[in-house]
């Protein structure tokens, strides 16, 4: 039991001492599988062989000495919009049934070479649209703090994963909070690179111009590790940015003296609830005593960013989702031999609820005649919202705000209300619209003993310095490392 | 004539890249289906596409072949529409930002004109389906992938032409070009050179533009202009019967020779273009526009006015000289050898040209070596053979690829000049022909063409005309 709530670099060093080898503690993660999952219904597949045979690998990779990394030996998962090849991989969505890729997405062909054991797969809301994980086309999974909420979404399973102790770490995606808004939700670290940082390539696309992969951690040095694996330009993708990946962990213990922490006044809004806001005053003021100087910013276009997301976004989807047509793979349903009959059938079983609203969405904003009025503008306010945090980043080195309105809902909560789910994404959705880094750390808990998550914004690439507030925070708060009784 | 039809045309090029516009796999013609296909060019979940450099130096080379504006940054965008040979969803393709503007092509119809090119763009092909026919087959469809993602240019025109035979003509210097610049095959039937277009008719002297109908499916030269030259007709006579011209996509069906609605205008598809957000908007250099600019080879326009002018041979002459790289660079070998510029024309542009479409060869597969072309020429000139004899020895060495001396002796081809050898054969066909020695002499003096006749029959044609012509003149008029 020990070794599974360990950090990646605690566990990390046992490694190299020899104290514990992988096939251990692959072994001990997938027991705590098996013993836990079938409450929290974090993982769509577990991939148990494969992932032994990796460990074996890897501790033969730390015997010869042989390009050994902190993530050598170490398990994790990854959410299931990353493709694996040879492993079936769903986006939690019934249209790609029977899909396995013939290639593995660089995230994960990445984390391979530094030598990660990959556990399995973890659940999503289908096609990363949503924010509860409930519009999974295949389970609900639960918030390890509370079981009958859920863990935010649309990477809920990754999130939930960690916080169950089911895995060391896992990879996420986030297109307007995925990563950040389940972390503060499970009480765990979740960081969203600039966008561009770490490659797409092969990471099933929902809005291309927004989607980013990062990590989900138990605290923030091991959110550095695996970035660190993650990042860097792929020729394979090209908006992926070519510049050097800084060793984050290097820098991550240099504290917040000196720096200053923008406090955006558009982000303290009536109705958020009460416990969140004074946890994240309360954070506030330990950096401020960590040395940080609080300087108010304004970020004047906040209000339309979920206006401009949605229209973005959906845009986006509805293009990309068109492969899915029943022609070359997934699911084909061909019941009159007529191709529009094939492609609508196939598409109306297919897609769930959420997508298919999504996709109307988008596919009406990109008409001819709503063009100009929809898509474009949005694109264009996009811009003014890019530039609010360039002109707040003149006077801040980072922006703190909360990560989520509110602490984990209730299952069933908001389904039945498209638009108030969307609200859950309110504080998130800026930082993919100006591309900038962001993380969740975990600032505490409700009275009902739900985590709340503190969300630091940076300047474009510089994870590092959002690291080192997170860091700072972290240490000074010992808010990390608790995990849920189970 | 009371109507003048406006035609615009817009060319899709296939690009002679060894790659695909976004992925590596082979653009190669004719392989088996879907063995040319990765991740990339099938659509599957969560890839990306890779723009392909040679394209743009491509694209880039002909934009400015055609004098156009390339843009410092352009676009590509997702043009979105469902069909089983397009595995996205969408095709990539640039919008409203293409890579070059503002340019213009001269054609050579009466007396020359400019013809405006509005635009070039990048865009990737679609694969291809193919219909079940066997019993086995029949009612399923196939997909055949490899052309998908193939690299193509769109070239689209202003609607600056006024005939079927301007259409053609803009057309023919078009491909011209593409093929001198070894961008494109030029290849209509295959497909890697294709054009539709807009046709509309107004009343001549209006200055606003009729509704126009879009003519697809037309895949040689010959279709194009029979497809336009249909539908000014039908056009018209839709006007002249009281009714009007719907803006639709005609398809034209080479057997019947007509053009048949495909789609109107409310059946057109909403492509819902934006920028392709996995792409980062195309810059294009300065330096590499001048690196293509270099490269540019002497294009066919100015090859054929240089040709006018250096080999003072007739227009017509040097349009169809020039119509090919290859076949100017043949002819100009071959000038350089025999120094007559007209007549090692009528030689490459007549016979060479005759023979070679007649076996659907090309000129660079031509087995004739400038050097025996100027051989032939010279024993013209000297009397050797006649021009008739040329001829069949020309075959012999296009055949072959002997030179001509060697085909004309082992054929025992040469010509009889020998006045006495000559002498004696007419002196036996006045001989045979008592009667119409008769006549002539009494004055019948057409009948000279008659012994003229029977010596080159008696002589298997090889008989020097000239001689023949000297000698007769002396035996009949003496």
């Amino acid at each position: 039991m020990d070794l599974n709530s360990l950090t990646i670099h605690a566990l990390s060093e046992k490694l190299s001492k020899k104290e514990v080898s992988s096939v251990e503690a692959t072994k001990a993660y997938l027991e705590r599988i098996g013993v836990v999952d079938a409450r929290i219904k974090a993982f769509l597949i577990v991939t148990a062989d494969e992932a032994l045979k990796q460990a074996e690998e890897a501790d033969k990779r730390r015997a010869q000495n042989n390009n050994v990394t902190p993530l050598t030996g170490v398990p994790v998962s990854v959410k299931d919009i990353f493709c694996t090849k040879g492993i079936r991989t769903t986006c939690a969505s019934k249209i790609l049934a029977g899909f396995v890729p013939p290639y593995d997405s660089t995230v994960v062909a990445r984390l391979k070479d530094a030598g990660a054991v990959i556990l399995g797969k973890n659940n999503m809301d289908e096609f990363a649209m949503g924010s509860s994980t409930e519009n999974s086309a295949f389970q609900k999974t639960a918030n390890p703090w509370a079981l009958d909420r859920v863990p935010g979404g649309s990477s809920g399973g990754s999130a939930a994963s960690v916080a169950a102790l089911e895995c060391a770490a896992s990879v996420g995606t986030d297109t307007g909070g995925s990563i950040r808004q389940p972390a503060a939700l499970c009480g765990v670290v979740g960081l969203k690179p600039t966008y561009g940082r770490v490659s797409r390539f092969g990471m099933i696309a929902f809005a291309s111009s927004l989607d980013q992969a990062g990590p989900f951690t138990r605290d923030t040095k091991d959110s550095a590790i695996m970035l660190k694996a993650m990042a860097g330009f792929d020729p394979k993708d090209s908006t992926s940015i070519d510049v050097p990946v800084p060793d984050y962990l290097s820098e991550i213990e240099k504290g917040v003296a000196g720096l200053k922490i923008g406090i955006p006044k558009e982000y303290f809004i009536e109705g958020m609830d009460a416990e969140v806001e004074s946890s994240v005053r309360e954070a506030l003021k330990i950096l401020e005593k960590e040395g940080a100087e609080l300087v108010d910013v304004s970020l004047p276009h906040t209000e339309y960013a979920v206006a401009v997301y949605y229209l973005v976004a959906t845009a986006e989807a509805s293009s990309n989702l068109a492969r899915y047509d029943g022609v070359k793979y997934g699911l084909r349903v061909n019941e009159s031999g007529n191709l529009l009959d094939m492609y609508k059938k196939t598409r109306d079983r297919g897609f769930g609820g959420e997508v298919k609203r999504r996709i109307m969405l988008g596919t009406y904003s990109l008409s001819a005649g709503y063009y100009d009025a929809y898509y474009k503008k949005a694109s264009e306010v996009r811009t003014l919202i890019k530039n609010d945090f360039e002109t707040a980043f003149k006077t801040c080195d980072v922006i703190v705000t909360p990560t989520s309105p509110t602490p984990a809902f209730r299952f069933g909560e908001k389904v039945a209300d498209p638009l108030t789910m969307y609200l859950s994404d309110i504080f998130t959705i800026s930082c993919n619209l100006a591309g900038i880094p962001g993380i969740s750390i975990p600032c505490g808990f409700t009275k009902e003993n739900l985590p709340i998550g503190l969300q630091i914004l940076g300047k474009s690439l510089d994870e590092s310095t959002v690291l080192r507030a997170a860091r700072a925070y972290e240490r000074a708060s010992g808010a990390s490392l608790k995990a849920p009784a189970l | 004539m009371k109507y003048e039809s406006v035609i615009g045309l817009e060319v899709h090029a296939q690009l002679l890249t060894d790659s695909k516009l976004f992925c590596a796999c082979s653009t190669k013609f004719g392989s088996g289906p879907n063995t040319q296909v990765c991740p990339v060019c099938l659509g599957l979940p969560g890839v990306l596409p890779v723009l392909n450099r040679r394209a743009v130096e491509y694209a880039v080379k002909m934009a400015l072949a055609v004098d156009c504006r390339v843009n410092a940054k352009s676009v590509f965008a997702r043009k979105n529409y469902f069909y089983p040979d397009l595995p996205k969803g969408y095709q990539i393709s640039q919008y409203t930002e293409p890579l070059a503007e503002h340019g213009y092509l001269d054609i050579d119809t009466n007396g020359g004109k400019r013809i405006g090119i509005t635009r070039i763009h990048m865009e990737e092909d679609a694969g291809k389906l193919l219909h079940g026919e066997g019993a086995e087959d029949a009612g399923y469809s196939f997909v055949d992938l490899n052309r998908a993602g193939v690299p193509l240019i769109e070239i689209v025109s202003e609607p600056d032409m006024r005939s079927a035979d301007e259409a053609q003509a803009y057309l023919k210097s078009l491909r011209d070009i593409l093929v001198y610049l070894e961008i494109c095959s030029g290849n209509m039937e295959e497909g890697s050179f294709r054009c539709d277009a807009n046709v509309s008719i107004r009343l001549v002297g209006a200055e606003k533009l009729g509704t126009k109908a879009e003519l697809k499916n037309m895949n040689s030269f010959k279709f194009v202009k029979e497809a336009i030259e249909y539908e000014i007709e039908r056009q018209i006579d839709v006007v002249e019967s009281g009714g009007k011209v719907v803006q639709e996509t005609r398809l034209f069906d080479s057997a019947k020779g007509i053009t048949a609605s495909m789609r109107s205008k409310e059946e057109a598809h909403d492509y819902r273009y934006f920028p392709d957000p996995d792409l980062l908007p195309l810059v294009v250099s300065t330096g590499l526009i001048e690196e293509q600019r270099k490269t540019l080879p002497e294009l066919p326009e100015a090859k054929r006015v240089r040709f006018i002018k250096d080999y003072s041979i007739p227009a017509y002459d040097a349009g169809v000289l020039t119509a090919s790289k290859d076949l100017a660079n043949y002819y100009e070998e071959v000038v350089k050898v025999t120094n007559e510029p007209k007549v090692s024309s009528n030689w490459v542009m007549g016979e060479l040209l005759r023979l070679l479409k007649e076996d659907g060869r090309d000129v660079k597969d031509c087995a004739v070596a400038p050097a025996s072309i100027a051989e032939l020429v010279e024993m013209i000139k000297k009397g050797e053979i006649s021009g008739k004899m040329a001829k069949e020895v020309f075959e012999a060495m296009y055949k072959t690829g002997k030179p001509p001396k060697e085909i004309v002796k082992s054929k025992g081809m040469a010509q009889i000049s020998n006045e006495d050898e000559l002498s004696r054969i007419i002196d036996e066909v006045i001989a045979g022909n008592p009667d119409n020695f008769a006549r002539y002499k009494a004055g019948r003096v057409q009948l000279f063409g008659f012994f003229v006749g029977e010596t080159m029959k008696a002589t298997k044609g090889q008989a020097n005309p000239q001689v023949i012509n000297k000698l007769l003149k002396e035996k009949l008029d003496k």
